[in-house]
């Protein structure tokens, strides 16, 4: 299933996320499969779940059912459910191989408001030029070093309106477009960002308004991420194709 | 006019906050209504955390009652952490409903849900963001009402100067009646302001506005009298008392939160008051008679709360559930309902019988035996007459050994310390009985798998209870048994490590203290704490007990004098002229029973002793049983 977080629920951490799924999947009467034992748990996975005040045009989850469901009636429902701002954009019964191992990278769209394009440009092309970018990032176990460059496959830098409503006029804006490789550590778009900060000494004056647009394999030949779930489409409708789901910005 | 949302400034600050989805709002089941399609609005809140405060029933009926009345809507907001209140002050965001996010400021009527006397600064902080003026004296006509209620407005004394009226008792019926109040003196054209509005209230009696009464004190301190300054405003202000709950059974559309929150659960009202007499209960004294809902109307409400939210667990709720007339066949109905649904059922569980316990097998069919909580509050027997909680250690040994043997691991033990006449023999006495427990378990079960906890609360008297007159254990005392207690636990070598202890020091309950039972003039140490950064007092993290002392001190003002001092029978009490509907001799009577130990008994089950309630109030006992039950529903 892949769902967006939109809006004001990005602020939605994935345990949020998981408690209204839950209790959704419960409204929406969906035959949700339990695990055994001492306190049973509805079998829902997720996959890479974006981090608090990201949104996201592409999560995914799946969910473990004890009776053949379709998947349009699954989607409605559940759709219906959950709050607004959490949308179910497309459901398939799930076929073979990992869904998880098939979200290898993450399309990342950044706006950085009131941010100036033309040091923009330079920062990302030092970004780019430069080997590895070394940053640091407090996580649980402490604070981390790694490399944030090795894992940007591209990282493109265009000019936007704001559509910030709080903004009058449509003040200006950088967008940056990344596609980042899942890695351990994982590397963020707020890590990429620090890096620019680095090589170029680029710093956006407002926190960054982050979205993931998709995840998925890479399809080599145009650069784009390739819809995960056609795989399970493929295995479960006789090789037929399925429509590419469309990237939606939020 | 529409009020504009304040959101885009917010959301600006919130990717800088922890947990920011506290402050968005959206859950299921929430209202935004259109502001022009109101003339009455009204702005709720939860003075704590919106974790803590949105589970909270009153405000959440009263969300429902008021958002289904034509012309009227209703928002909620809660207590922002301090590091949102630093950044709102910075950027000069107002404090905001999470519903619109409308500025508090806005509305005409800003309803505040006492629970505890805790949330005191957060008020201050909440008006403060808002930009209404902290004095209700400084506010002008464009400010809303300030109105208090929940059980710590039954003495509002102290939070006075800033409330501009104050509620006592069940809110269902009152908010609707002021909304009606506040629509037709709207309507008007708002005549004589907002002074005219408040003498509207006052003069109902159901409304205490405590700017028309006057308070004159002795030379030596004490209240002379308390007495309106207006004619027509009443001498005594009456609590609300909701008759037939079946009538109102809310909530109908529960609130399910994105963000997680301290009860993640669907909760029913199973019954309001308790008649049990436990003489340190303020909520036991001031929510009497006793008024059941029926059978029919639980399993209806709980049918379509568990519908309408999604929630894995139902909480039947009241001051002593097992005591419903028909507490059995509910709980075997809603069990074989909710039978292999992963729906579980809980029950807050005090009194200290066997048939609790059938009640908690009934409730764990699935087989998750894992803990059960018993309330004997009072170490000793002695104490336990005293407090008039009528459990005999036979009785609790009796109970456990069932328990442990029926399969339960784990048995929590309630207890208070500081309570009236208490000596360090009374507080000693309950490690004996820990121990006792465990042995019976032991032999019982056989096994040395067996727990029993020991939670401990410090004893504050409460106003409106018979305890009201008593002096409060200062917090030495009470940290010196504490102590004892611990030392008497650890130190046992055969069962030490099979009881658990839970308790909390002395000093948070004398500023509770100070607060429950203060006069007018303790509000200038709740400002002069606020001032000092004084935040969220209900948080051990946030409280400090220096920073209340020093306040009070500068203000003059002996905590002592308010706590430990107890007071004698003609001493005009702060709360006087608040009528919770208790005959003060009845309550003073049961003061000099409980120092002699003399015992009350239920008037569920036993004629009445007059406490008073009935008569003043115009009420009566409402229980069962209807002879109905529950059927099981084919679960979709």
């Amino acid at each position: 299933m892949r769902y967006a977080k939109r809006g004001r629920l990005r602020f939605t951490s994935h345990r949020d996320i998981s408690r209204a799924v839950e209790r959704a999947v419960r409204r929406a009467g969906i035959p949700v499969a339990y695990s055994a034992g001492f306190s049973p748990h509805p079998k829902i996975s997720y996959a890479g779940a974006a981090p608090t005040g990201v949104a996201s045009e592409a999560e995914y989850l799946e969910i473990g059912v004890t009776t053949p469901c379709d998947p349009e009636q699954v989607r409605s429902a559940l759709d219906e459910s959950l709050p607004p701002g959490l949308d179910v954009l497309d459901v398939v019964e799930s076929g073979s191989g990992s869904l998880a191992d098939r979200l290898e990278f993450s399309d990342w769209e950044v706006r950085l408001r009131g941010a100036d394009h033309g040091p923009a440009l330079v920062a990302v092309e030092k970004f780019l030029a430069a080997e590895a970018v070394e940053v640091e990032r407090l996580t649980k176990k402490g604070p981390r070093r790694f490399d944030a460059r090795e894992a940007v496959v591209s990282l493109v830098v265009s000019e936007g309106t704001d559509r910030t409503a709080a903004q009058v006029g449509g003040q200006s804006c950088v967008i940056l477009r990344m596609v980042v490789r899942h890695m351990t550590p994982a590397v963020r778009p707020d890590d990429v960002l620090t890096g620019l900060r680095l090589v170029a000494d680029f710093a956006p004056p407002v926190p960054p308004e982050v979205t993931r647009l998709a995840q998925g394999p890479l399809d080599a030949s145009t650069g784009a991420l390739a819809d995960p779930l056609d795989l399970d489409r493929d295995t479960t409708r006789g090789g037929e194709a399925g429509p590419v789901g469309e990237h939606v910005a939020g | 006019m529409p009020v504009e949302s304040i959101f885009p400034r917010l959301e600006a600050l919130l990717p800088k906050v922890q947990k920011p989805i506290q402050y968005v709002g959206g859950e299921l089941n929430s209202t935004v209504k259109d502001w022009d399609s109101a003339d009455v609005r009204w702005a709720l809140m939860y003075p704590d955390a919106y974790e803590v405060g949105l589970p909270n029933q009153g405000v959440a009926i009263l969300y429902e009652i008021l958002n289904e009345l034509p012309g009227t809507l209703a928002e909620r907001t809660y207590a922002v952490w301090p590091d949102l209140e630093a950044l709102m002050r910075a950027e000069g965001v107002p404090q905001f409903t999470v519903d619109a996010h409308r500025p508090v400021r806005a509305f005409d009527v800003f309803g505040v849900s006492f629970s505890t006397e805790l949330g005191y600064t957060n008020l201050l902080t909440a008006l403060d963001l808002a930009g209404i003026p902290l004095r209700a004296a400084d506010r002008g006509e464009d400010d809303p009402i300030v109105l208090a209620g929940g059980h710590a407005a039954f003495n509002p004394e102290p939070v006075a100067d800033f409330l501009d009226a104050a509620v006592l008792g069940d809110g269902e019926q009152i908010a609707i009646a002021i909304s009606e109040v506040v629509r037709e003196w709207k309507a008007e054209g708002r005549p004589g302001g907002r002074d005219e509005l408040l003498m509207r209230l006052a003069e109902s009696g159901g409304v205490y506005v405590p700017k028309f009464y006057d308070v004159d004190y002795h030379p030596d301190g004490r209240i002379k009298r308390v007495a309106p300054n207006r004619p027509d405003v009443p001498w005594r202000v009456h609590k609300h008392t909701v008759m037939d709950l079946d009538e109102w059974p809310y909530p109908k559309k529960p609130l399910v939160p994105l963000a997680e929150t301290v009860h993640e659960r669907f909760s029913v009202e199973i019954f309001r008051g308790c008649t049990r007499g436990c003489r340190f209960c303020q909520a036991g004294m001031i929510t009497r008679p006793v008024r059941e809902r029926s059978i029919t109307t639980i399993g209806a409400m709980v049918e379509n709360g568990i519908k309408e939210s999604g929630f894995n667990e139902v909480g039947l709720l009241s001051l002593s559930s097992a005591d419903h007339s028909e507490i059995g066949d509910v709980a075997k109905g809603l069990a074989d309902r909710y039978e292999g649904t992963n729906t579980s059922l809980s029950l807050p569980s005090t009194r200290v019988d066997a048939f609790n316990i059938d009640l908690a097998n009934e409730f764990s069919r699935n087989g998750r035996r894992s803990g059960l909580t018993f309330a004997p509050e009072g170490g000793s027997e002695r104490m336990r007459k005293v407090i008039n909680k009528m459990v005999t250690e036979e009785d609790l040994i009796r109970t456990v050994t069932t328990a442990y043997s029926q399969g339960w691991r784990q048995v929590k033990l309630y207890f208070m310390c500081g309570l009236p006449t208490e000596t360090d023999e009374d507080v000693l006495g309950i490690a004996d009985l820990a121990k006792k427990v465990i042995k019976a378990g032991r032999e019982a079960t056989g096994s040395r798998d067996i727990r029993c906890t020991v939670s401990i609360g410090g004893f504050v008297p409460k106003p409106h209870t018979p305890f009201q007159w008593a002096g409060q254990a200062d917090h030495e005392t009470v940290d010196r048994r504490l102590k004892a207690l611990r030392d008497a636990l650890r130190g046992d070598k055969e069962y030490g490590r099979a009881i658990g202890y839970r308790y909390h020091d002395g000093k948070p309950s004398i500023v509770e203290g100070l607060l429950s039972r203060g006069d007018r003039r303790v509000g200038a140490v709740i400002r002069a704490v606020w001032e000092d950064g004084g935040r969220f007092d209900g948080w051990s993290e946030h409280f400090s007990y220096e920073r209340w002392m020093a306040a009070a001190e500068r203000c003059g003002v002996d905590v002592g004098w308010y706590t430990t001092r107890e007071r004698e029978e003609n001493e005009v009490l702060p709360w006087d002229h608040l009528d919770a509907g208790l005959d003060r001799e009845w309550l003073w009577q049961d003061w000099q029973d409980a120092v002699s130990g003399g015992e009350v008994e239920d008037c569920r089950w036993t004629p009445c002793y007059d406490c008073g309630v009935c008569p003043t109030m115009g009420t009566e006992i409402q229980i069962g049983p209807t002879g109905r039950k529950l059927l099981p529903l084919t679960v979709v």
